[in-house]
Parts: structure tokens; sequence; C-alpha cells
């Protein structure tokens, strides 16, 4: 009797540890590239040369984060990522703030005053989500040039604003549907218009989907390269089209520890929102996708 | 005639489903309307096109003499209590209060005035700063119509406003409703599939059914004369007994003969002047039909059958037995000593029966 | 305001979107697909001709590397992210004390943008100073892992890299789904002695077909735009041998100013998200509307 019980719990132990293997062997998996970029690029050219991968550095040194941020090279202009990490803070503040504004109010329409047709255009939009972009790049590019937006910061952020509708407007929708209508009828019978129940009892309740909303909208506008890439020109063009020039330029000596350090400046602000606010951000994932 | 509410030849659907159909209702002032009815007979519908917040297909609807079509629900002069309270979660108690007359643009001073009678009244004083999700069902109940109050209407409107309470709650802000109609001498028109609250409230009742109204009139006469064998059936706790039973002419009265369960038949006599096709189904409350020696009622006529079922319940004891196939409950005093099996006489009462055709199920 | 105003005003609200989503959306998708039948080169014609654009697409080789990537990425992409991610949410059930921080571990890599990740692996990667050279130092001199500038095994370096982007969302997902088993199902079972094993094999995982499905939809669709990661990590190359469609359109439309190429190529990368998609969001909108 005793025997069997300990051999259970024998059992049981052997199992926990298989699986806290297991997952650090994932842990590895996953912090490894992380880990190499911040080592490799703490490093001297030399030390990448001649040391190993995973090593850590012997001496540290800042010098490449230096050139990444202000002397790297992006094609004829070597001026480091800074004006390109501008140019996504100029792209990615008013794209997202106008995505979302427009989302919360299409979301409310959509959610609580159905009207004939209202699904309708809510499919539409749904729709329009989940197209692949390249069959847009073409015409928008055309239209860009004759409204004279083409190559400029204010044609990136009405392009993201544009087909970041339809994601702001399914996360508003879908989180105002779970208000109760009889919110809204007692409203109507007080004597509140359509703006003002909006103003006093929606906006109010809306600050979770609102960071939720914000959280993935910086996100993906932060990181999209597609439309940087094609309707950016030299001056304009946002911090991941930059950091692909630096990369993959063919230009000289490949400088891997600039590279690296100027792959984290480029992601550091999406990172550091998803260490800070991580839980919004899955939910906006998991939202977003999942429900339809 | 001081007609609050005038409901004329309202139809309503939803596409090709027919929600309404020819409802006509009229009240007057100080009465206290209830809409009764099984889910989805309409009355919550009718409530919303009353108010205005749902459109009507054909007909008219007055508050007050006048007529509502094209009328927002905010200028009907109406106030409205929800099932689920519809409190506005991020505002506090005062500021829900306050909410409509703010929109209207009353002046500080007439808003609080009238905040500290209202919730005198109801007595949420000490609440004003709370938040909705800080306050129990029935606190919470008791904001909701301390919202309706504040805007003195025509007419208050109540859809299904206690169905969230528990029982003990409920029964205790029944007596609340009843109280406030009492002392306001408000017009209310009130939702509830639950019959009790409609005979313990109402002034009139209107029964539903599939869009239709099965009955207009007092508790007293839905209860004791209902039209049809819904209305019998629905109305009244424990329901109606509903016996099958043949007549007979006998000269100037009616033989009715009824199946036991032993397949002999017994016979009562009706007295009264009406008359009766061959097949019928006999309506009589458990009330009316009692113990031998339980009261001396001049039409009250003997059964012996079998006792099925003896249901003690406090102050009284149902006893089940079967006449005419159906199951069929009386009502014994609780002292009256009833085995189960045993064959005893039941007293019927027919002059409070009703009588409904098989086929229709109309009264006669 | 006016009562027909106020009326109005849900629909005069939602109006302009509703008109730049027609416009910008389906509006661009026909004209995409109208230039698709058009003989456009450097500018677009709108004389229709007929398949031509799509006949040469089919017959060209590039294409058919593109088309072929995308299938062998597709699959194992999808594949092995499913398997990966049900596999760490399997084991993150099991009651784990840092379950929340392993979480946040293993799904950091979805914020961050697909240019960063195929920089990181590009480097990882790297015949000679990445993980070839490590794997070497540790004593397996015949060991050589140049896959990233391999024709014939570049594609792969696009799955491992786009594999470490996602799992941790599938992950999340399954994780998700794994919990909203009803939990009496799974007692019960536990006490008629079902092993664990079996449990999950028997009852859970047959209940999380509509997890499934939306990881499936949404893997299937980065799988068909990634781009991004294409770029970072090998350009297309060596040459064309990792080119998917997505790169192919933008070759076409932006370097070799192929209009009609860019176009056909664009309308079959359409046509395969739909016909993934479609189905999917037919049957959640249908589901929603009976509810």
């Amino acid at each position: 009797m005793i025997n069997s019980v300990s051999k259970n719990q024998l059992n049981k132990i052997i199992l926990r540890i298989f699986l806290y293997l297991i997952l650090s062997v994932f842990v590895i998996y996953y912090l490894l590239p992380l880990f190499v970029m911040i080592t490799t690029s703490l490093k001297s050219l030399e030390e990448i040369r001649t040391g190993s991968l995973i090593a850590l550095p012997r001496n540290i040194t800042f010098e490449a984060w230096g050139t990444a941020w202000s002397t790297a090279c992006t094609g004829i202009r070597c001026e480091g990522l800074k004006p390109f990490f501008w140019n996504s803070i100029f792209i990615a503040i008013p794209a997202v703030i106008i995505s979302t504004l427009i989302g919360a109010i299409n979301g409310y329409v959509i959610a609580q005053w159905r009207f004939k047709g209202a699904n309708i255009i809510f499919a539409l939009m749904l729709f329009g989500c989940f197209i692949p972009f390249q069959v847009i790049l073409l015409p928008m590019a055309r239209v860009l040039g004759l409204i004279d937006l083409a190559g400029s910061i204010s044609g990136l952020i009405f392009v993201h604003v544009i087909y970041g509708i339809g994601f702001t407007t399914l996360f508003f929708r879908n989180y105002y549907v779970s208000i109760p209508v009889e919110l809204v009828k007692a409203a109507k019978i007080d004597g509140a218009t359509f703006l003002r129940i909006f103003w006093s009892i929606f906006l109010p309740l809306s600050l979770p989907i609102t960071v939720v909303t914000v959280i993935w909208q910086f996100t993906q506008i932060w990181n999209d390269f597609l439309f940087g890439v094609s309707f950016s020109e030299a001056g304009t063009q946002p911090i991941t089209v930059a950091l692909n020039n630096i990369v993959n330029s063919t230009t000289g000596v490949k400088e891997y520890n600039v590279d690296m350090a100027a792959a984290i400046i480029a992601a550091m602000p999406t990172l550091l929102v998803y260490i800070f606010a991580g839980k919004y951000f899955i939910r906006g994932l998991t939202a977003g996708s999942v429900k339809g | 005639m001081s007609s609050i509410l005038n409901i004329k030849n309202v139809n309503k659907n939803f596409g090709k489903i027919s929600v309404l159909n020819d409802i006509d209702i009229n009240i007057d002032k100080g009465d206290f309307l209830v809409l009764v009815g099984p889910s989805g007979c309409g009355k919550s519908t009718l409530l919303n096109c009353i108010a205005g917040l749902e459109k009507i297909n054909s007909g008219d609807i007055f508050i007050d003499n006048k007529n509502m079509s094209d009328i927002a629900p905010k200028d009907r002069d109406i106030a409205m209590v929800f099932q689920s309270y519809a409190l506005y979660p991020t505002m506090t108690v005062e500021k829900n209060i306050t909410f409509g007359m703010k929109v209207r643009g009353l002046s500080d001073e007439i808003q609080q005035k009238k905040l500290i009678e209202v919730s005198r009244q109801l007595q949420i004083e000490n609440l004003l700063k709370r938040k909705p999700g800080q306050l129990s069902g029935g606190q919470r109940q008791r904001v909701a119509m301390g919202r309706a109050l504040v805007r003195n209407p025509k007419l208050f409107l109540f859809d299904e406003p206690l169905s969230n309470l528990d029982a003990k709650l409920r029964v205790e802000m029944r007596t609340e409703i009843k109280r406030l109609h009492y002392d306001l001498g408000a017009s209310m028109v009130y939702v509830t599939h639950d019959q009790i609250e409609a005979m313990t409230l109402a002034t009139k009742i209107v029964v539903m059914k599939n869009g239709f109204i099965q009955q207009i009139g007092t508790p007293e006469e839905i209860y004791n004369h209902p039209a049809n064998i819904f209305v019998a059936d629905f109305m009244g706790s424990p329901a109606m007994n509903l016996i099958h039973a043949q007549t007979k002419k006998e000269k100037d009265n009616y033989q009715i003969n009824i199946k036991l369960a032993n397949g002999e038949v017994a016979s009562l006599t009706e007295k009264r002047k009406l008359k009766l096709p061959k097949d019928i189904i006999i309506g009589i409350r458990p009330e009316n039909i009692t113990e031998m020696g339980s009261k001396n009622k001049q039409n009250a006529q003997v059964i012996t059958s079998n006792v099925d079922i003896v249901e003690p319940a406090g102050s009284d004891t149902y006893v089940v037995t079967k006449l005419g196939e159906t199951e069929v409950t009386a009502r014994f005093h609780s002292e009256t000593k009833v085995k189960i099996g045993s064959k005893i006489d039941f007293l019927l009462d027919l002059e409070k029966a009703s009588y409904f055709n098989p086929t229709s199920g109309k009264r006669i | 305001m006016s009562s027909w105003l106020e009326k109005h005003l849900p629909k005069i609200v939602l109006a302009p979107s509703f008109i730049v989503i027609i416009l910008f959306v389906y509006g661009f998708i026909a004209w995409t697909a109208w230039v698709s039948f058009t003989k456009s080169r450097l500018m677009p014609k709108y004389d229709i001709v007929g398949f031509i654009q799509y006949d040469r697409l089919f017959d060209s080789p590039r294409w058919d590397v593109a088309i072929n990537n995308l299938f062998i990425f597709g699959f194992l992409f999808i594949l092995i992210s499913m398997f990966l991610g049900l596999i760490i949410a399997i084991f993150l059930d099991q009651k784990i004390r840092i379950e929340g921080a392993l979480r946040t571990i293993y799904l950091y890599p979805m914020a961050l943008s697909l240019i960063v990740t195929g920089t990181a692996w590009k480097w990882m990667l790297n015949p000679g100073l990445g993980l070839e050279a490590v794997i070497k130092n540790l004593g397996f001199n015949n060991f050589t892992f140049d896959w990233l500038i391999n024709p014939d095994f570049a594609i792969y370096t696009v799955v491992i890299a786009g594999v470490w982007q996602a799992s941790g969302f599938v992950m999340a997902l399954f994780l998700a789904g794994l919990r909203s088993v009803d939990q009496e199902i799974i007692k019960a079972a536990q006490v008629d002695g079902v092993p664990t094993v079996k449990i999950y094999t028997a009852i859970i995982i047959p209940s999380m077909t509509p997890v499934f499905l939306s990881a499936f939809i949404v893997l299937a669709h980065l799988a068909i735009k990634s781009f991004d990661l294409v770029i970072a990590l090998t350009g297309g190359g060596p040459g064309y041998a990792t080119d998917l469609p997505a790169t192919y359109m933008y070759t076409m439309a932006f370097s070799r100013g192929d209009i009609g190429q860019a176009a056909s190529s664009a309308i079959i990368m359409m046509i395969v998200v739909f016909s993934v998609v479609v189905p999917y969001l037919y049957s959640e909108l249908r589901n929603k509307n009976d509810q």
C-alpha cells in the first residue's frame, strides 16, 4: 500500500519535472533571438566575427546603438533611424486616434441603432478586414497621386485610417452589443438624443475596449511594412522600411551589431506596450480574430 | 370621461409575423392596467408601442386624448421602469435620477428639489452618491422608480419590473408599487407574466395570448367569469379545474354527467338559466370544491370519488381526485383529515362554475 | 436639432465609413480586377483583352515557384504552429505556477514587426556566424546549416521564423479554448477514472473544433499575406527561390513596372484568401443572426 502510493507520487514528480523541462526548452526557443539581438548589438564587429553567436559580450559597447540611431545608411541618406522613428510616430499617433474614434461611433451605430442594412454594412466592413492588401496597392498608389498625397506622411495616415476602420469598428461593435438595449430605451425616454446617449452613456463605459483598440491599432500601424514601402518616399519612410534598408543595404561591410541595434530600436515601442499592457493586447488579438 | 390611454385598433407585425392584432384598450386616469400573458404574447411589444419605442402598423394610440403617431418617446410625457432597471452604470444614483431633467434643461434648483422629494418618498436618500453597481436588486429597483417618479408623467409604464428579484423581495416591492399608486393617484400600465402580480395590483387586467386580447376586465371579472379556457387556466393559483362533462336537458334545468375514475357516472343539476350544448367543459376553482359540512351552500352538490393525492399547504389542504378524466384539485381546511385512496364526498358549488365550449374554448 | 436629422443621424454617421469601404475596398478590388484583364505595363490601360495576364502568370516559372512556396510554407507554417501551439497550451494548462510569466514570454513575438523578426532570424541563421557556427563549435564539424542561402531550402527558414512569430498566439487561443470546456464534464471523467491523456484526446480536443477553425483562419490569412517576413529574411532570394505571391506582386508592381501582372497576381491572391475565409465568415455571421 505504502509502496504504490509513493510510486504514484514519484511518477507525479517525474512528470512535473518533465513538464517544466519542456516548457523551459520553449522559453529558450522564444527568448533566444531576443537574447542574441541584444548581445550582438552590444558587441564590437571584431568580437562578432571571432566569437560565438550566443556568447555574452566580453566588452560591452554602445557604439552600434549610436550608429543605428544617427548615422546608419538607409539608401543614399546616412542619418540613422532617428528621422524615421519620428516618421512612424507622426504616422501612427494620428492614425490610431482617428481610426479609433471612427470605430467607436461606427460600433455604436451598428450595435445599438439597428436600421435596415446596418448588418449588411457591417458584413461588408468585416469582409474588408480580410482582403490581402496587395489587391489595393495599385489603385491606392494612383489615387494618392491624384489627390497629391503620394509619398507623404498624410498619405500614409490616410491609408492606415481607411484600412483600420474595419477592425476598430469590429472591436467596438462587439463590445457595445453586450450593453443592454434597455439602457438606450431609458435614455430615449429621458429625452437624450443619439449623440447625447453616446457621449453620456456609452463613452464612459468604453475605457477597456478603447485601450484594446488603441494597442491593437498602434501595434499594427507601427509594425506595418507593406503600406510603408509602397506609399512613402525616401524622406517619409516609416521605421520598418528604414530598418529593412539598413539591414539589406548592399553597400559596405555588414555591421551586424548595428543591424541588431536598429532592430531593437524599431521593436522597442510595441514591445514596451506589450510588456506593460500585455493583457489588453491579448484581448485584442483574441477578440478581433476569434469572433465574427 | 377622463381617458388617459386609448388604444384603438392597433396592429403590429414583424415582417410576415403578426405580433399585435386588433388591440382595443381604454383606461381612465388613476387606473392600474396590467397586461398579463405567457412569454411571446405581445404584452411587452404593446408596452413599447405605447412608449413610442416601437412603431405600430395600423391603428392609433392616444395618451390624454392626444394622438401619439409620430411623437417621440421623450415627448409623450411618460416614464418607464424596466425589468433590468436600466440604470446608467457610470453615473451616481443622483445623476441617474436627474439625467432626464438635465437633458430637458431644467434649472439646478428644480432638479435638486425634485431629487430630494423623490428620494425621500422611496427612502433612498442615503444612496444618492453610490453607483448602481454598489446597490442591491431592491435598491436598484427603487432608484429606477425614482427616475420615473421625478418626471411626473401622465403615464407610468412598467416592463416586468419585479421579475429579477427574489420571491420575498418581489412581494415587498409589489406592495410598494401598490402603495405608490394609491398615494399618487397615478395612471399605470404594468406588464407581467405573473398572474398573482396582475390580480393584486390591477384595477383592470388585459389577458393576452399570441398577440390577441383574450379578455379585458377587473380582477374580479377575470377571476370569476373567465371569457375562455385559456384565461380560466392561466389566471388564479392553483389553476381552475377544467372538467369534461355531458349535459342532458331536464325541463328547466340541465343534468350534468361527469365520469368518475371507476367508470361510474355522477350526476349534478345546473339550475341557472343557461343554454348548454351536449358536450361541455366545467370550470370550477379549487375553493369551490370543499369537504362535507364545510359551507352551507344552498346549491352545493355532492360527488363521491377516490382521493389520489393529498397536499397539505399550511392553512389549506389540497385534495386531488379524478373527475371527467382530469385531475381535479379541491381545497379543504387543514384540520380535515383525508386518507389517500379513501372514497370521500366532495361538495361542489356549481353556482360559481363557468361553462366552456370544448371546441371553441369560449365561455358559454 | 430637427427631428428628420435626429431620426437619420445614425445612418448619416455610418455613411462616410460605408462609402469609404465601398470605394477603397470593393471599388479598388474591381479596378485591380479590371486591370488584370488588360495589357497594362507601366501605365494602366483600360481595354479588356481577356485572360492574357493570367496566361502569362501561369506560364511564368517565377510564379510557379511563388505558388509552390505558398503551399509549402502555408502548409508547414500552419501545421507546425498549430501543433506547437497546442502542445504548449496543454502543458500550460497543467496548473503551472509561473503560467503568467511563461505566457508573456511565449507571446511577445506577436508584438514585433515581421521585419524585426526577419532581421533577427536572418542573423540567427547566418551561415558562418549564426547557429551553424555555434553547433560547429560544439564539435559537430560537419554540421552545415546554410538553408538561408540554399535555393532548395531557403523557404524553410521562412517557416522557422514564421512559426516563431505566430505559435505563441495560437497557444493563447488554444489555452483559452481548453479552458472554456465545461469543467463538469472533465470532473465526471476524472471521477470515472479516465486517464488524463484520454481526457484530452477524447473530450477536450474534439470540443475545440471552433477554436481550431479560428486559429486555422488566422494562420492561413497570415501566410497568404506574408510579405514583410520574406523581404526581411531573404529578400525573396536567393534569386527568387523564396518568392511568394505577395513578393511577386510587389516586384511586378514597383520594380518591373508590369501592372498587368501585378494586378493578376493580386487577384489570384485574393481568390485564395476568399476561398478560405468566406465559408468561415458566412457560417459565423449565420450563427450570430440565429442567436
